[in-house]
């Protein structure tokens, strides 16, 4: 009995605050908008059973987002900007992390907890740092004025390298702390032995280093890749107009026109989208898991 | 090793200087004496001062720190309750579908959480406010605490609390006696984990809150897509040192722990 308990409480908690709302947006994407509120259509009606409430489902909704080029183009251009940040912040974070798991064995508690500190600040405060640094009178142009590179300001904020810049920085621990992990574990004998059989350093490093962290890059990849494809903070605060991410084009969808169906649409799609990468990144985990057995 | 080390050397600077400059730059422009935050006009405390007397942000600070002390706590005590059901429920109907609404919330965009929250609290009808962002909280941190909780449980050697079964505990004594002194470190990390996610939370807070209620993010959110402020740097500051501190308390607390359990044990092999 008391077993019983301990599974129901937050068995349906979930079940009430995560399923049954999730449900809810997958019957409102199938809905038409209405004037009345609740702005959608059909209502649930007891009296007229559940086989006429199915009848009047349909997937207009999904077809409107096929035939406007902004959903597409949405979709797309998310993608590209989670690939494209995705892999400059394996750039930036891989060296980190290398450098942090060479570093004297004293100093890596020091070095991960200056990883671990701006992950705990707000995430919204450190997107916010930026917009002074990039703005046309912020510090970046000053700077790089001063030292003679340029002569009139770079437009960077509001653009798509703004957005660049903002991901990597704050996702750049989410790619350092298992790359870290990962690299902590390798034993340093190997690329000895590696060099003391030929190899050059940089051969080394590609022959057994990296093969040997792959399971580190790809965990980090798809902790940076996964938030970042429903991003909106980021695109919202240094993105132009012309900068389009789904998280972003669900939330006008919803806060601007209000159009109920057509955002839980955008919702159901982008899930979808995830749901590759999602279950890639939970069989990389069983692996990794695997072989630490 | 040491050939590599200038490389080595140069990437941990440039690295940590990309992650720390832009908040450094921050918190010196927040003592700016200037409205223009770009230029240095001499030193001045004077937006810390604006900042007090700005109801607004106060009120919503107010709200932010009740949300997130209910909902951090709730969602520990649903989340270490979920971590041993997980972990030592054994099986039951249902099992997969749990440790999947367990692990899903964690991969969900936030503005997919949001928007499927607001949709059902308008669908029951229930007004929005602080309630129902503190329901939206809990249910997203009870995930990261329950991930947090087992992987303690996991590694924890299991015949201690069958020992004290067996010395005649009934179940709940051996969890409160056994198992919870054992995991507190784990418990005591997921709430403060749920406590910052949900004081940092800007997207699920917009979607299930309502015109009575306006936490932090929201606030500076709105005045930040305006532009850069002082105000809004002095905001930044007190929020960074509070967190620094946080995280290095924190850390010290956990070295001298290791540090005494490890004279404990030693202790224990002596004798």
């Amino acid at each position: 009995m008391r077993r019983f308990v301990l599974i129901a409480i937050p068995y349906v908690w979930l079940l009430a605050l995560f399923l049954v709302p999730f449900a809810i947006v997958l019957k409102i994407s199938l809905s038409d908008a209405a004037v009345a509120r609740p702005p959608y259509f059909p209502q649930f009606d007891w009296a007229e059973g559940i086989a006429a409430f199915i009848a009047e489902l349909d997937f207009e909704n999904f077809v409107w987002l096929t035939e406007d080029d902004l959903y597409w183009k949405a979709y797309l251009s998310s993608l590209k900007i989670a690939v494209v940040s995705t892999f400059f912040t394996l750039l930036a974070g891989y060296p980190i992390a290398y450098g942090m798991a060479r570093a004297p064995e004293e100093w890596r508690p020091t070095l991960m907890m200056l990883v671990i500190l701006p992950f705990w600040t707000s995430f919204l405060i450190r997107v916010y740092a930026w917009m002074g640094i990039l703005s046309n009178e912020g510090f970046l142009n000053q700077f790089l004025m001063w030292i003679g590179v340029i002569s009139e300001p770079l437009t960077i904020l509001n653009t798509n390298s703004a957005v660049y810049i903002g991901i990597v920085y704050t996702y750049l621990p989410f790619m350092i702390l298992p790359v870290y992990s990962a690299l902590e574990r390798l034993d340093g004998s190997l690329i000895e032995a590696a060099e003391d059989l030929g190899c050059s350093r940089l051969t080394a490093f590609w022959l057994v280093t990296v093969p040997l962290s792959k399971t580190g890059i790809i965990a980090g990849s798809f902790l940076v890749f996964i938030p970042v494809l429903g991003e909106f903070v980021i695109p919202s605060l240094l993105g132009g107009s012309d900068t389009l991410m789904i998280g972003k084009v669900l939330w006008e969808e919803f806060f601007s026109n209000r159009d109920w169906p057509v955002a839980s649409a955008v919702a159901v799609v982008l899930l979808l989208l995830l749901v590759i990468p999602i279950v890639l990144f939970q069989r990389n985990q069983q692996k990794q898991q695997e072989a630490e057995q | 090793m040491n050939r590599m080390s200038w490389f080595n050397a140069v990437s941990l600077t440039l690295g940590f200087a990309f992650l720390y400059i832009p908040m450094v730059i921050l918190v010196i422009f927040s003592f700016n004496e200037s409205k223009l935050v770009t230029v240095w006009a001499g030193f001045s405390t004077k937006w810390y001062g604006e900042l007090l007397q700005n109801e607004a942000f106060l009120n919503a600070a107010w709200v932010t720190i009740k949300v997130a002390v209910f909902s951090s706590t709730m969602a520990t005590v649903l989340g270490t309750i979920a971590a041993y059901v997980l972990v030592r429920g054994g099986r039951f109907m249902g099992r997969t579908l749990f440790s999947g609404m367990i692990y899903a919330p964690l991969v969900m965009p936030e503005v997919i959480t949001g928007l499927s929250l607001l949709l059902l609290f308008i669908g029951i009808g229930l007004d929005r406010g602080v309630f129902t962002i503190v329901l939206a909280h809990t249910t997203f941190s009870m995930c990261y605490v329950s991930v947090v909780v087992s992987s303690r449980l996991v590694t924890f050697d299991r015949s201690l609390e069958e020992a004290a079964l067996d010395l005649g505990c009934s179940a709940s004594e051996a969890f409160r006696l056994v198992t919870l002194p054992i995991i507190a470190p784990a418990v005591i990390s997921g709430w403060l984990l749920a406590f910052t996610l949900s004081l940092d939370d800007l997207v699920i807070a917009s979607f299930t809150s309502g015109p009575s209620a306006t936490t932090l993010p929201i606030k500076i959110f709105s005045a930040v897509r305006l532009g850069v402020s002082p105000e809004i740097n002095a905001l930044s500051t007190i929020m960074i040192s509070i967190v620094t501190v946080g995280v290095i308390t924190a850390s010290l607390v956990t070295k001298h722990q290791v540090a005494r359990q490890k004279r404990e044990e030693q202790a224990a092999v002596r004798t």
